[in-house]
């Protein structure tokens, strides 16, 4: 038993190359939510009630349910306004913008800042997403060296912590409707895209949690040494 | 009780799995202060700090006053051409209280208003006990973890840049003035990363377990020579 436990306490110098000994490689299955270790066996855990799922691929196909649930209604929200404006009781003009028009809107103003903000957060970083985790399920449980493990699990970490900052255009959406309801002069209504929006990234929110990191790790080759005993 | 250090291959007793990349690591008691990190993904596994049960239970009840603040305060004022309107959080979700649009509106202040209330009513719940020495209540541990899968949906930070955003956009096009309520949820974000920090969520799992909760199931295990 020459690779025993790492310990959290006193090794952070660890060599990162080095073959680790995971939970599953030892026959025993650790649980997501609380970090406690339980026998191959076990289905919840005894300490937190949460389900232990071993780290194979048949999670994945949550992640792609999420995702092109997500996907497919990112589709409306491109096409339906998002907002519905109208000034002077619809004498000076009624418009309705989309996500992209809103941008072209904000360019034509002049307002460059809120443009780009608003361009990031509803149009690139959605479309990353849905890139990101794609690939993350497709590539995952592969052989891939530590480094690219490392990369990988960068990419979830960015992709889980941006997820639920796309949810700002909804409330930009949302405030201004709340706010500008001034008569006669100008007002602003939601349209059907910010629903449509909203869905798109709670599901995307759901694929991503969805997604196991584990596998990430799953397929480094951890036998390379042949000195290793088989735990 | 297990003893300092030991751990069992066959019954995962004494032993931590990283819940990001799966390796194991041997339990350790950590000093107030202290930070475990795991050594191949680098990813926070336990971070106790000093006094935290305690501080968290403030911060959450401060979360609870800030809250109602900012729901029945005014949020935001506009006028322009003599036309004004005023509006508190409530306007601010009711907007979309049209038709099909109501889901919506549901979903908008639950992640604004009510995730974050109810996350610091779960944590006083669960934490109130520990933080003085008695046994953790009797849905603790569903109450904890509920209160962690619900972390990612409460949206208060989001709102607030996105207020910001909304008032650039609106600015040229009207006059508008902050009302109490916009200060009360920047504290409300404030106070949310000041928790953030206290929380961590091994540490609170552990005193749940020492503290006597029935759902450790060690116990039962049989126990295998090594």
């Amino acid at each position: 038993m020459n690779d025993s436990p790492t310990n959290p306490g006193h090794d952070h110098n660890a060599e990162h190359d080095a073959p680790i000994l995971t939970a599953h490689r030892a026959g025993l299955i650790g649980c997501r939510g609380c970090g406690r270790v339980w026998p191959a066996a076990e289905e919840t855990c005894h300490r937190c009630g949460a389900g232990l799922v071993p780290p194979d691929r048949r999670s994945l196909n949550g992640v792609w349910a999420w995702l092109i649930a997500g996907f497919i209604f990112y589709i409306p929200a491109n096409l339906f306004p998002m907002l519905r404006t109208s000034t002077f009781g619809g004498l000076a003009g009624n418009s309705e913008s989309t996500i992209f028009g809103g941008v072209l809107e904000l360019l034509h103003y002049g307002n460059w800042f809120v443009a780009a903000v608003v361009f990031t957060a509803s149009i690139i970083v959605p479309i990353g997403k849905f890139i990101s985790i794609a690939w993350l399920a497709l590539v995952a449980g592969r052989p891939a060296t530590v480094h690219d493990a490392h990369r990988r699990l960068v990419l979830y970490e960015v992709v889980e912590f941006i997820g639920r900052w796309s949810m700002i255009d909804v409330f930009v959406v949302a405030i201004l409707s709340a706010l500008v309801q001034l008569g006669f002069v100008a007002s602003i209504h939601p349209g059907p895209a910010a629903v449509a929006f909203a869905l798109s990234v709670a599901f995307t929110m759901l694929s991503a949690q969805s997604f196991d990191p584990r596998l990430i790790w799953r397929g480094l080759p951890l036998r390379s040494r042949k000195d290793q005993d088989h735990l | 009780m297990q003893i300092e250090g030991t751990y069992d291959l066959t019954s995962g007793r004494g032993l931590i799995a990283c819940p990001r990349c799966d390796a194991l690591h041997v339990e350790h008691d950590l000093h107030a202060g202290e930070t475990a990190r795991c050594v191949r993904c680098n990813a926070v596994l336990a971070s106790p700090r000093a006094g935290a049960f305690t501080r968290i239970i403030a911060l959450s009840f401060t979360t609870i006053v800030l809250m109602l603040a900012a729901v029945f305060f005014p949020f935001l004022r506009i006028s322009r051409s003599g036309f004004g309107n005023e509006t508190s959080l409530f306007d601010v979700a009711l907007a979309f209280s049209h038709g099909p649009l109501i889901p919506l509106t549901v979903g908008l202040l639950g992640a604004i208003v009510g995730l974050p209330v109810l996350r610091a009513c779960l944590l006083v719940y669960t934490l109130l006990p520990l933080s003085r020495g008695r046994p953790p209540r009797a849905h603790a541990v569903g109450a904890f973890r509920l209160s962690e899968t619900l972390r990612p949906w409460s949206m208060a930070e989001i709102f607030v840049i996105g207020t910001t955003l909304a008032l650039v956009k609106v600015g040229g096009l009207a006059t508008i003035s902050f009302g109490p309520a916009f200060w009360a949820f920047c504290a409300l974000i404030l106070v949310n990363a000041a928790s953030n920090v206290f929380t961590s969520a091994t540490t609170i799992w552990d005193a749940i377990e020492d503290g006597g909760a029935h759902t450790d199931g060690r116990e039962l295990l049989r126990e295998r020579p090594e």
